[in-house]
């Protein structure tokens, strides 16, 4: 039995007279086998908070089923409480109560004793590296810190199915890597976690299975390897020094790879899926020398999660939103066959 | 990370008004911190009641004369009772603008989705505020006694008169318990919290004799106007001036004020309790 189930979940939001209706759900089926982490990966407004809400009880959907450790989630609301933790979008945390007396708050709301209580909030201070701060109020904590206070608040009872939507997001990227260590620790104790997240990156570290989410839709599901051998082969991607010479050197290029390079006007970078390897490295740092074409940087990559989006959807996740931390990454399509793509 | 011995869920506590008192009273501690936290809140709350006794008290206080009483505190032991009910029906507001505040927060998204009572969230932000209130209304009293307000008509008379005027402010609390978590957002609870309380309070026989607002029908509805059958009944039960002479003829609901002024404050939590658990059921940021 997976630890998490639902069956054709649908959300619409809207379509009255005057509003445009929003499916924000359309017939999402999820199963997140015991102890695996399951990431949900989308842009903004794909839909993965209405499902993680839909899933923690917060949210009634209009169609569709869902069960957490085998409890219904719409008919026994309340015992799914109990199996589960949340940690929100934002940092839902008493800004005027301290570290200890939040996390001493939740412990009693799930009928701890006062002294069981303290004892795990004074546990949980230690392991999220918060005892230094645990007697401020929260409110003069940093964005990292209350993460890790609120993602503390979702653990006081061990629960076995964890919800983290978008845990990293706003972080520096110093943070979020610390982040991600606290978060690889929770499954180790056979905890199941469904998390959010709009960075490729955090899916691919963290998650042993992806559901890729767009328009409420899942678009694509499999282990970070399944989806990147669904585009194939590697990615060589070059800087090149003058701008001026990057369309010369697109074209050259693009002789070389398995699909049309994709060129980011600002970065002066080309990406160019291939399959010669190494050693079709050397021959187009060879052959951009022949013509004068000076390079700043080259790399050949395996596909990010971000090619994977391109690839299923058209667009880069990107084009919704400002870029994220791995800026360069998501690289504008190019012209060429892409259609809808360019905005 | 210890999760390695995983918990098993918590079990129900046994008896479930007792869980919901427990997990309202856990609430309530939480916001009372907040006032311990921020002082600046309840010395604030305060100094509007106290600025409102003061100014009503000696700007007003000669222009506007209470028949059937005499003297030159007169108008202050008429006053009294309806800035007690004034202040204590903006509670209304305090609990919109702190739910919605939770609400902005995702507070209330941690609170509905942990395993307590449905009623906790809003059961603990109204005590907390109902607490704050006796603090308030103390602080107004002490005031009141300053400028010359008495209570004339024994223990028990007078003890009746706070519990009414506590009673109405917790109604109105739950009043805004249900504005705050349709609005949703501080700024908006805060608005419409002073769009509505100001015409209701003043709209009464708080600040001058509900006889002299014309033209009647405007009268009629000061008459049964919640907030003047409270008034009404704190003047009854303190024997304060009313502005009715012995021989003047009282409708009807200002007549039986202390039993209209009950009626009104649990026919408004009859309404309001169930309408705000039910919109924290399915309340979403």
């Amino acid at each position: 039995m997976a630890a998490i189930e639902a069956e054709g979940l649908v959300k619409i939001y809207g379509g009255g007279k005057k509003s445009k209706e929003v499916r924000a759900l359309d017939g999402v089926d999820l199963a997140v086998p015991e102890g695996t982490i399951l990431g949900l990966l989308g842009p903004n407004g794909a839909g993965k908070t209405t499902a993680v809400r839909v899933l923690t009880t917060l949210l009634k959907p209009d169609a569709g089923s869902a069960r957490v450790l085998g409890i219904d989630v719409l008919h026994k609301p309340n015992e799914v409480r109990r199996a589960i933790g949340l940690s929100g979008q934002y940092a839902a945390v008493d800004e005027n109560l301290t570290g200890r007396e939040n996390l001493a708050m939740v412990g009693r709301l799930y009928h701890m004793g006062k002294a069981a209580a303290a004892k795990r909030a004074a546990e949980l201070l230690e392991e999220f590296a918060l005892t230094d701060a645990a007697d401020r109020p929260s409110k003069t904590y940093s964005g990292g810190m209350r993460r890790r206070l609120d993602l503390a608040a979702a653990l006081v009872v061990k629960p076995p199915v964890i919800f983290l939507d978008e845990p990293t997001t706003g972080l520096d990227p110093r943070t979020r890597i610390a982040m991600w260590d606290v978060i690889a620790g929770l499954v180790k104790g056979g905890t199941t976690l469904l998390l959010t997240t709009q960075y490729l990156e955090e899916a691919d570290r963290l998650a042993d299975s992806i559901a890729v989410v767009d328009h409420g839709k899942v678009i694509a599901r499999g282990t970070a390897d399944q989806l990147k051998a669904q585009i194939g082969g590697e990615r060589l991607q070059i800087v090149v020094s003058d701008r001026d010479r990057l369309a010369e050197a697109a074209e050259l290029l693009g002789r070389m790879g398995t699909a049309e390079p994709r060129v980011h006007e600002p970065t002066r970078e080309i990406l160019l899926p291939v399959s010669g390897g190494a050693q079709l490295l050397v021959e187009a740092i060879r052959e951009l020398d022949g013509l004068g074409i000076k390079i700043d940087d080259v790399a050949l990559r395996r596909p990010t999660l971000d090619d994977v989006f391109l690839q299923l959807t058209g667009r880069s996740t990107e084009d919704e939103e400002q870029a994220g931390p791995e800026f360069g990454e998501g690289l504008e399509p190019a012209q060429a066959g892409q259609e809808g793509a360019v905005r | 990370m210890t999760s390695d011995t995983l918990a098993p869920p918590v079990p129900l506590g046994g008896n479930s008004v007792l869980t919901a008192l427990h997990d309202a009273w856990v609430v309530t501690l939480r916001n009372l911190r907040r006032m311990t936290r921020i002082p600046e809140i309840v010395v604030f709350s305060s100094i509007q009641p106290i600025m409102f006794v003061l100014l009503f008290a000696f700007v007003f206080g000669g222009a506007i004369p209470v028949p059937g009483a005499g003297g030159a505190t007169a108008y202050r032991e008429f006053l009294l009772p309806g800035i007690f009910v004034q202040t204590l029906a903006f509670t209304a507001a305090t609990t919109s603008v702190g739910l919605a505040d939770d609400l902005q927060k995702g507070l209330i998204d941690r609170f509905r989705s942990l395993p307590i009572s449905r009623s906790a969230v809003l059961a603990g932000r109204t005590t907390a505020d109902w607490l704050q209130n006796l603090f308030v209304l103390l602080v107004m009293a002490v005031c009141g006694l300053v400028v010359g307000w008495r209570i004339h008509d024994g223990f028990l008379k007078a003890l009746g008169g706070f519990a009414l005027l506590m009673l109405f402010a917790y109604a109105m609390s739950w009043i805004g318990a249900t504005i705050g978590l349709s609005v949703r957002t501080v700024e908006a609870a805060n608005t419409i919290g002073f769009i509505w309380i100001f015409p209701l309070t003043f709209l009464s026989n708080a600040f001058v004799p509900a006889r002299k607002i014309s033209p009647q029908w405007l009268q009629d509805v000061a008459n049964w106007n919640p907030v003047s059958a409270t008034v009404q009944a704190l003047r009854t039960l303190w024997g304060n001036p009313d502005g009715y002479g012995p021989a003047a003829k009282m409708p009807w609901p200002i007549a039986h004020a202390p039993w209209v002024s009950l009626f009104w404050s649990l026919l408004i939590l009859l309404v309001f309790v169930p309408l705000s658990v039910r919109k924290y059921r399915s309340v979403s940021a």
